[in-house]
């Protein structure tokens, strides 16, 4: 019964394993459904998903899977049971193989599983609906295939809710796919953070004093280390050109979320208007100015810069030329595009974030842009990727 | 394997919807940790509590902070302690034992009867935290190195982990959590929650309060929007000053206890300022 739900959660990008199942399993096995959809509904739920990103999906997946549905109540338990029995049944079951179903072993069971789940999807192809085919996986149904599902009549009460629940599409707006939220950010950021010894050594090294104190021989000798403390240092440049306007919410937020973390050993953030002409902007309404040389002198090349910008403008504004002072200088300036160059040769990690879709990005200045920088559209998805990328090379430096 | 323990079905004083329920159910029938997240204020670390009361165990509270470590929950060695003591003649120096000190972890499994653990912000901890738990969650055992004995849980404790955030937590950990997102309480279930810590509130004043309440939470503008607890305490606020009328303006009594940043509060005052000077 629920195994065709389980490859229709796949389907919509949730992945679901065997610990998902033999949990589920084991939960309506004890009746925690209450035999009705309703209770299905909040037990696969809680079984299923981890993330509130696949909240949405598996509503979805669960109006697809279970439209006309809303009668079906015993029948749940009833298919389980017939599911665990066939199960048991099959002749292509292993004894061992067979104890484990018996004793839910999740952890032994999900290899096997994966495996089978593999072959299944091949034969299956993606295709829309899964359909038992008493195939190779011991999951599957023994023989006889069964579409979709027999409508039940009557059966336990109340399933109407779960419909509507799901129907409502609640958590549309955690989607790792849509653009970000403050919340979603600051766990992106997160990502970012690593942790060293730096500093006054004012912590007691336990171990160190013992070893110490050992070849001392016994007379008490303190060894102390600096205490751990966040290690990643952060440039954050923000675009508050006319065209970030309906971003400008979004951008703001992203600028406060930074602040708020506590994981930074540093955060700098700066504002530009379009594109950088020699200067940065402590502020967005672009006063207390800094200059583009004089911040590359200030943090080092460990420092991680992420720009977020639509990089969207007209073409000359990439061309034209500005000096240090970020006055515009046409001939001894440099251009717009090259200052871009600079910032993204000074660091190095650096990425650049952009709230217009990607199916966008061709044909205009942010092709030309991303040239310059790893570009990331700011969705989650993508700022987790940017995260990742910011935070490569962490390990050949030796830090963790 | 189904040894049907008692339902939860939340307390009289937390309010809990079905889905939260019947992720509390699983979680003590499958005997999994139970991840909940969602955003603050939803009631995530007082859920351990109403476990806890509901089931009437003892709840022991690990609270995470960014330098935790899985090792501290298990238990520390306090050689500092045992130095001194062998330095001025104190303790019992001899019996390593006495400076073995369980952390709240240790101390779940080591309990006699069945407790609630709660683990709460685990996000807080570095990235790798939550592996480093996995293991001794799994096998409910571990060992004290100095003293070569094992800690072994008699009964597996409640574990409810609560987070803020989501994408942090590892994959291997996740798919051993049973799972609940607490939604922000619609304007109904916050009524109910309201009259919990307020009873008898004057209904008027409650249903204004939850009015701009509300209307605050849906201004886009706000950096960040009030929860629960501020929502409580600014009606106890107005409770105790005697407001009886309430209009999201300018004069809208003790913002400050629902807005808590400056630029929300500038925010608020120009957005809604200038209706009621017109
Ligand atoms: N379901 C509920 N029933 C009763 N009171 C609630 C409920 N949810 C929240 N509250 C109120 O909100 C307050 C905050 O709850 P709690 O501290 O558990 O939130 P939290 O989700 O842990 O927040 P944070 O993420 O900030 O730690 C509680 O002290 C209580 O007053
Ligand atoms: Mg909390």
């Amino acid at each position: 019964m629920f195994l065709p739900f389980l490859y229709e959660l796949r389907r919509r990008g949730v992945p679901v394993g065997a610990q998902e199942a033999l949990a589920l399993a084991g939960a309506l096995k004890a009746g925690l459904h209450d035999s009705s959809l309703d209770g299905f509904y909040h037990v696969a739920r809680a079984l299923l998903v981890h993330s509130e990103a696949h909240l949405d999906a598996f509503d979805q997946a669960f109006l697809a899977h279970f439209k006309g549905m809303e009668g079906a109540g015993q029948q749940l338990t009833d298919e389980l049971m017939e599911w665990l029995k066939e199960a048991r049944q099959r002749r292509d079951l292993s004894p061992e193989e067979l104890a484990l179903l018996e004793r839910f072993n999740a952890e032994e069971l999900e290899k096997l599983f994966e495996q089978r789940l593999r072959e299944q999807t091949e034969r299956h192809d993606g295709g829309t609906k899964w359909i038992g085919t008493g195939g190779a996986s011991p999951f599957g149904h023994s023989g006889h295939a069964r579409e979709g599902f027999k409508v039940g009549g009557e059966g336990g009460g109340g399933s109407r809710m779960a419909m509507k629940v799901a129907g409502q599409r609640r958590y549309r707006g955690y989607r790792s796919d849509v653009v970000l939220d403050t919340r979603q950010m600051a766990v992106a950021l997160r990502k970012l953070r690593a942790f060293a010894r730096e500093g006054v050594a004012d912590e007691l090294d336990v171990e160190g004093s013992i070893a110490a104190t050992a070849k001392n021989a016994g007379e008490l000798e303190v060894v102390t280390r600096p205490p751990r403390r966040p290690n990643t240092r952060v440039v954050l440049l923000m675009d508050v050109g006319g065209s970030m306007d309906p971003y400008a919410h979004l951008v703001s937020r992203l600028f406060s979320v930074a602040k708020q973390a506590t994981h930074f050993k540093e955060l700098r953030t700066y504002y530009f208007h379009n594109c950088v002409y020699g200067r940065v902007f402590e502020s967005s309404h672009l006063v207390g100015g800094l200059r583009v040389t004089d911040l590359l002198g200030q943090v080092g090349r460990h420092h991680k810069l992420v720009v977020v910008g639509d990089a969207l403008m007209a073409p000359y504004e990439l061309a034209m030329r500005t000096n240090s002072d970020g006055r515009y200088d046409p001939t001894n300036g440099k251009e717009g595009l090259v200052w871009l160059m600079e910032l993204a040769r000074h660091f190095e990690r650096s990425v650049w974030l952009n709230p217009e879709p990607p199916r966008t990005w061709r044909g205009n200045t942010i092709e030309a842009v991303a040239r310059v920088f790893d570009m990331f559209p700011l969705t989650l998805e993508g700022l987790g990727e940017a995260v990742a990328h910011l935070t490569k090379g962490r390990m050949a430096r030796g830090r963790r | 394997m189904t040894s049907s323990p008692a339902r939860f079905r939340g307390t009289d004083t937390y309010l809990s919807s079905e889905g939260l329920q019947s992720a509390v159910n699983c979680a003590l029938t499958l005997q999994r940790p139970l991840l909940v997240r969602g955003e603050p204020g939803t009631g995530k670390t007082l859920l351990a509590e109403a476990v806890a009361e509901s089931l009437g165990l003892r709840l022991l509270t690990w609270h995470v902070k960014s330098t935790t470590r899985a090792q501290d929950g298990l238990y520390v060695y306090d050689t500092v302690q045992r130095l001194y003591d062998s330095r001025f003649g104190e303790g019992d120096v001899r019996d390593i034992r006495h400076y073995i000190r369980l952390g709240p972890l240790g101390e779940a499994f080591a309990s006699k009867e069945r407790v609630v653990l709660l683990i709460d912000e685990v996000d807080k901890a570095d990235v790798e935290f939550p592996n480093d738990l996995l293991h001794e969650l799994d096998r409910m055992r571990f060992r004290v190195t100095e003293t070569n004995e094992d800690v072994v849980a008699t009964h597996r404790p409640v574990v409810v982990i609560t987070s803020n955030n989501e994408k942090e937590l590892p994959d291997a950990f996740l798919r051993r959590c049973v799972f609940h997102f607490i939604d922000f309480p619609d304007q109904e279930l916050m009524r109910r929650i309201v009259s919990v810590h307020h009873p008898g509130l004057d209904e008027s004043l409650s249903e204004q309060a939850l009015k701009v309440f509300y209307e605050l939470r849906n201004f886009t503008r706000l950096r960040k929007r009030p929860s629960t607890s501020e929502l409580v305490d600014w009606i106890a606020v107005l409770k105790a000053s005697g407001v009886t009328s309430l209009k999201l303006d300018e004069n809208l009594p003790y913002l400050g206890a629902l807005l808590k940043r400056e630029q929300d509060l500038m925010a608020v005052a120009e957005a809604f300022g200038r209706r009621s000077r017109a």
